[in-house]
């Protein structure tokens, strides 16, 4: 009977160990995709009912409160610059010669008719720091083992409530999400594709977003480039660099 | 015989009086239920007509899926095209391209830099064309408080109410683009944060080269006539129906956009509804008012009876009278309620202090409108209620024994 007992507990405490929770797990997902500084060269594809745009733009980041975005391409685009700073952000368009603060209902709004807003823009904090997770599953997502945690946020200082993700088991990447509101209704949905591993981070190279509440086939968006903790001017993430 | 009767009514007040006060405080209330009604309703599918649905509305199939969206990704491409088959296809309708757009207006400071802002609902109108319908139809010179009508590219007009808010002046840049003037359209939803723009400025600035989301088509005697609406769409759609194209052109009739075609059918039902209301409140109180005159009365029927008048003729007598009466309470009841509607038609009832946050686009001043059938329609229930009651109270007449007469009238 002893030997029972010790067998099932030693099962039960295996079975157990191999679950992480949904903190571990949220910080291993900060742990991976967080770092000190950031360069990123993109592609943002937004599939509208008429036809895909592409935007391409180039990101300077600091930890998860300061950035500057500026447009590349196309014409119309070209030299539109964001600035991020803390949960302030600017935009400067080089055809009114003018810097505007974003704030308010238009963070909501979309960004260059595609499926992110300026608040998905500028969502670069930890998910530890605003959600209480919880392991619901296993389920597998394109082929990959993951773990499907509910997300709730512990302050109303976020973009949305409630979110669904579903975790990679072995790269602690986010492969899908869904992001929903406050009443429960799906806002968004998210997925990660083409996982790879640059400088000893599992990074995606390509991002789906959709907003639900939009029509069209969602927006793309491809990481050409990308660098870790690298240095760059300080000056950068000032509001003077907009005009520059 | 009528010239008796209407001796007999001004000479006796206590016959008269009483029931045509009350014939005409029903007619009164009858006549300005309707054009009160016709008034308000009236009022609020002209304002949707004139700001957002046209008499008829060409927009692409997908569009018009999304509208709540204003969907401009969407929008229809080759308007000039398309506006030139209108014209020759239906040459008594004005056709007009408009674009819809929410946005933020930014007002700077010294520096170039954000100083207030605020977001806004857009409307792009043809507003530098000589001769534009759409400043009519808009009433925008009569709405603009301060400042001047665009003429230029990149000129707008603000809302007074969010001038106010974002302390921007004529001649202030915001934005974008540079304002002229600030109006008030005398509708909550677009004083609290309205601009108007010139089309072409807004297709520049939303990239919509010879694109608009809705193109507008208004009957030129600037009426809207249902019949006439649902048969042009009828006829447009089956022409351009194209089910493949999401982006093939439909056009939707004022009663099929924005559900107006329940204020439609709740204005034709509600003219029927207090024209009842009144004929059967009416005729209860008249008949109330006859059984209290015949009782008053008794006396005097008692007499004629005696005196060998048939009980028929003074049955008939009796109505008569009260159509006589219907007609006078009538006459005065539709004086008096056209006066007060005339009042309400020119003066209307400001009522924006309690609309402060509301975000439908009515107008803030509720007025009546007299409207042909105003003249005759108090006579409905006046003359109707009038004579059923007097025929309902009247029939005691036949129930009176000639045999107890004489007793009754010794007492």
């Amino acid at each position: 009977m002893k030997k029972i007992l010790i067998i099932i507990l030693f099962i039960y405490t295996g079975c157990y160990g191999q679950t992480p929770t949904g903190e571990e797990i949220l910080n291993r997902i900060d742990e991976n995709m967080a770092s000190e500084s950031r360069i990123l060269t993109s592609r943002m594809v937004i599939h509208g009912r008429r036809g895909s745009r592409t935007i391409e733009s180039k990101s300077w980041s600091e930890g998860e409160d300061r950035s500057f975005t500026e447009y590349l391409s196309p014409p119309r685009e070209k030299g539109v610059k964001m600035l991020k700073l803390e949960d302030q952000l600017w935009m400067f368009s080089p055809s009114t010669d003018r810097t505007i603060q974003i704030s308010g209902h238009m963070l909501r709004q979309s960004v260059m008719g595609s499926d992110l807003s300026y608040e998905d823009m500028m969502d670069d904090k930890k998910l530890i720091s605003d959600y209480d997770a919880v392991v619901v599953g296993s389920e597998e997502f394109e082929g990959q083992q993951c773990w499907a945690l509910e997300l709730t946020a512990n302050n109303d200082d976020v973009a949305y409530f409630f979110r669904k993700i579903w975790v990679d088991k072995d790269r602690y990447i986010p492969l899908k999400s869904e992001l929903f509101a406050k009443s429960g209704q799906l806002l968004k949905k998210m997925e990660m594709f083409d996982i790879e591993k640059i400088e000893g981070r599992w990074f995606p190279k390509r991002m789906v977003f959709k907003d639900m509440l939009k029509d069209g086939d969602g927006t793309e968006f491809f990481i050409d480039d990308i660098q870790f903790n690298v240095k760059f001017p300080e000056s950068l993430l000032t509001k003077a660099s907009l005009r520059k | 015989m009528i010239r008796f009767l209407l001796k007999g009514l001004l000479r006796d007040k206590n016959r008269s009086l009483l029931p045509i006060i009350v014939v005409s405080s029903g007619v009164i209330l009858t006549v300005f239920m309707r054009t009160w009604l016709s008034g308000v309703l009236g009022d609020m599918v002209d304002f949707s007509a004139r700001y957002s649905t046209g008499h008829v509305k060409v927009m692409t199939r997908s569009y018009a899926e999304n509208i709540d969206q204003i969907p401009n990704d969407l929008a229809y491409i080759g308007i000039s095209d398309l506006k030139d088959k209108l014209r020759t296809a239906y040459p008594d309708m004005n056709w007009t391209e408009r674009i819809s757009f929410g946005g933020l207006l930014d007002a700077p400071d010294e520096n170039g830099e954000t100083r207030s802002q605020g977001t806004v609902i857009g409307m792009a109108v043809n507003l530098f064309s000589e001769n534009s319908p759409e400043i009519d139809r808009l009433n925008i010179l009569k709405s603009i408080i301060d400042g001047t009508l665009p003429d230029e590219p990149g000129e707008i007009l603000i809302s007074h109410d969010l001038s106010e808010k974002l302390e921007i002046h004529p001649g202030d840049e915001v934005t974008l683009i540079s304002s002229t003037g600030t109006v008030r359209f005398g509708m909550v939803a677009m004083d609290k944060g309205a601009i108007i723009v010139d089309i072409s400025d807004a297709q520049i600035a939303l990239d919509m080269n010879d694109a608009s989301g809705e193109i507008l088509g208004y009957f030129n005697n600037g009426i809207y006539d249902d019949l006439e609406a649902v048969e042009v769409c009828k006829q447009f759609n089956s022409n351009y129906r194209n089910e493949e194209d999401e982006f093939s052109p439909v056009m939707r009739s004022l009663r099929e956009q924005n559900e107006l075609s329940s204020m439609l059918d709740y204005m034709d039902y509600a003219v029927g509804i207090v024209i009842f209301v009144f004929v059967f409140a009416m005729s209860l109180v008249l008949w109330n008012a006859g059984l209290l005159g015949g009782l008053r009365r008794y006396g005097e029927i008692g007499l004629r009876l005696a005196i060998g008048e048939n009980k028929g003729h003074v049955y008939r007598s009796m109505i008569s009278e009260s159509v006589l009466i219907g007609i006078i309470g009538s006459f005065i009841g539709t004086i008096i309620g056209l006066s007060i509607s005339y009042l309400l038609q020119k003066y209307g009832i400001d009522t924006g202090a309690y609309m402060k946050n509301t975000s439908l686009m009515i107008p803030t001043v509720l007025r009546a409108k007299i409207t042909p059938d105003a003249y005759y329609i108090g006579f409905i229930p006046g003359l109707i209620s009038t004579t059923l009651g007097t025929m309902l109270s009247g029939i005691g007449i036949y129930k009176r024994k000639t045999a107890q007469l004489f007793k009754e009238l010794e007492v």
